[in-house]
């Protein structure tokens, strides 16, 4: 029991981890909430779950479905995103909002409002650990999300992106003045951001077998608890907290049998949190400006 | 010529909603993704007052107004320990949340929410949806004369200058802290309000028709018509309230005629179709200076002389 819900809170965490790093990388950046990263995870599963039944290759899949949510993220960047920074954060995040809800209606509209199937075996081994069974995808999932969290801090720690993501997210003007190109770091960052997103989307409709519009409202709205909790503008400490909100939403409804559902456990948690430590768990460079 | 009226009285509670959320968005400028769920608070006290407690539609109005008020002076004490960006995800959150607690708390009747809301009746004659619609205008009435009455006092000014720069207010001796408190209570307040109407006009309320999204659509009538003014606030409500109903193929994809409609109007008229500065106010304006040019009077352009619809 203790293990299983171990395993299941790590799977869960690094899946919000995937989904939750862009948007935060993007706060760093622009101080701008944005939520349509979540409909990058929705159209990833899409395009995964196409490119699957025709190639049967979960891979392909997987780089399918991040390529398009790429390209997805660098458009939104160049055409709404930067032309309205100016103008305060409630603006860019009420729009990325509206991007997100048409873009669910968008899904449903194109690829019809019922489930589709996303039956793929990952090629990875089911293994048991002490009497729990961990799926292929789950351990999949759980490397995936070691992985982001290493290549985060090796990638800002060390890569002149990282340095340059550093110094744009302390002082964007400033940076600029310096010489860095901050409309490359920001394209790169929203490419990244949404191919992780993407890939966290697959994986997810892998582990639960199944493609809806409406997937991507869950990962949304919690994602956004995450990264406040986790201190905005300090990646690493965002990916810390999708662990410990994956734990603990694990724990609580294992444990505690808690009545209300996984989605409002984040955001309980996260209004308890913000009220005795307003700059989040762990205040990040941006928070501090 | 029922239907009609079923809309329009649909269409007035969008307004009450919008211009009481303009009194925390437009004119203390922050931000609040959560109306609906005052508005939903409001609905479920009065059914619950209505149904289980027989109380007589007229008693739910107050009820609803001063619980609404009192979440709403829960949200205005934490936002004062949040900045913009964590208070705007905090709302967001507390409508999850609400929600939650309206679907699976017994008090609120579960997942399936509470139905048979008794009519309202006056002097034994029972509510048509005439009498509904009358109702609701004059709640949009007081709901508009209170926040037009504001922007003409020491308190409204105040809450402009607070949008504005808080620190000069501050220097100048407002009392940031409770105004901004007041601002977010009068707001639950007259969305709760509306709230208690919604309830016995629909006969049931359910936990699904208060959640984000409902907040989403508000905010979007209210920055699509112009934030930080009445007029903004109402036509907003009107058109798109109504757009749904007067297009029916617009009705299939309603959520993506808003976001569209919302993203090209934050891209390229920030300030609304009715707000101050927007090219249809200018235009007006412009037309009104060359009329009365021999006079030479100038209308004043800080919204405050224009403020009432």
């Amino acid at each position: 029991m203790l293990l299983t819900s171990l395993i299941n809170g790590v799977v869960i965490g690094s899946l919000y981890a995937l989904i939750a790093l862009g948007p935060s990388l993007v706060y760093g950046l622009l101080r701008v909430l944005d939520i349509a990263n979540a409909a990058g995870l929705t159209l990833g599963a899409y395009v995964g779950v196409y490119v699957f039944s025709a190639s049967h290759s979960v891979w392909l899949a997987l780089l399918a479905g991040a390529a398009a949510a790429s390209v997805f993220g660098w458009l939104l960047q160049r055409v709404l995103y930067r032309p309205i920074l100016g103008r305060g954060p409630l603006v860019p995040l009420i729009a990325s909002i509206g991007v997100f809800i048409a873009m669910e209606e968008v899904f449903r509209l194109v690829f019809g409002p019922y489930p589709h199937d996303f039956a793929a075996t990952v090629g990875l081994p089911t293994v048991r650990v002490g009497g729990t069974v961990v799926t292929g995808v789950q351990l999949l999932i759980i490397l995936f999300g070691a992985a982001v969290l290493v290549g985060t801090w090796f990638v800002l720690g060390h890569t002149s992106l990282g340095l340059a993501w550093r110094a744009t997210s302390q002082e964007r003007e400033t940076a600029e003045a310096m010489g860095i190109n901050t409309a490359y770091v920001i394209g790169a960052i929203f490419i990244v951001g949404y191919g992780l997103a993407a890939v966290s989307g697959v994986l997810l409709s892998i582990n639960y077998n199944s493609v809806y519009p409406t997937m991507g409202d869950i990962p949304a709205y919690k994602m956004l608890a995450i990264i406040v909790l986790g201190g905005l503008g300090n990646p690493l400490g965002t990916i810390a907290a999708a662990l410990l909100i994956g734990l603990v939403e694990t724990f609580v409804v294992a444990y505690l049998g808690f009545v209300l559902p996984r989605e409002a456990i984040a955001f309980i948690v996260l209004i308890i949190v913000l009220l005795v430590r307003p700059q989040g768990l762990f205040p990040g460079e941006a928070s501090a400006a | 010529m029922s239907y009609i009226v079923v809309v329009a009285v649909t269409v007035a509670i969008y307004a009450i909603l919008v211009v009481s959320l303009n009194i925390v968005v437009g004119y203390v400028g922050q931000p609040n993704l959560a109306q609906s769920v005052f508005f939903g608070i409001g609905a479920y006290f009065s059914a619950v007052f209505s149904t289980r407690y027989h109380l007589s539609f007229w008693w739910t109005i107050p009820i609803a107004f001063v619980i609404a008020g009192a979440a709403g002076l829960l949200l205005g004490a934490i936002s004062l320990r949040l900045r913009e960006d964590f208070l705007a995800v905090t709302t967001i959150g507390l409508n999850f949340v609400v929600v939650a607690v309206f679907q699976y708390v017994a008090f609120f009747g579960g997942a399936v929410g509470i139905y048979a809301i008794p009519l309202p009746s006056i002097g034994g004659h029972v509510f048509t949806n005439n009498d509904f619609l009358i109702v609701a205008l004059l709640m949009l009435l007081l709901t508009v004369g209170t926040s037009a009455y504001l922007q003409r006092t020491w308190f409204g000014v105040s809450l402009f200058a607070i949008r504005d720069d808080e620190q000069a207010a501050a220097s100048i001796g407002i009392p940031i802290a409770s105004y901004k408190v007041l601002a977010f209570v009068l707001s639950a307040a007259f969305a709760g309000m509306a709230g208690s109407l919604y309830a016995p006009f629909m006969s049931t309320v359910t936990p699904g028709s208060f959640g984000f999204t409902e907040s989403v659509v508000v905010l979007a009538m209210l920055i699509f018509g112009g934030l930080g003014t009445i007029r903004g606030a109402l036509i907003g409500a009107v058109i798109l309230g109504t757009l749904p109903e007067a297009f029916r193929f617009i009705s299939n994809y309603r959520l993506l005629t808003f976001g569209l409609i919302l993203l090209l109007m934050l891209r390229f008229q920030p300030e609304g179709l009715l707000g101050d500065g927007s090219l249809i106010v200018r235009g007006v304006q412009r037309l009104w200076h060359s009329m009365r040019a021999p006079r030479s009077v100038m209308p004043g352009k800080d919204g405050i002389s224009h403020g009432a619809p």
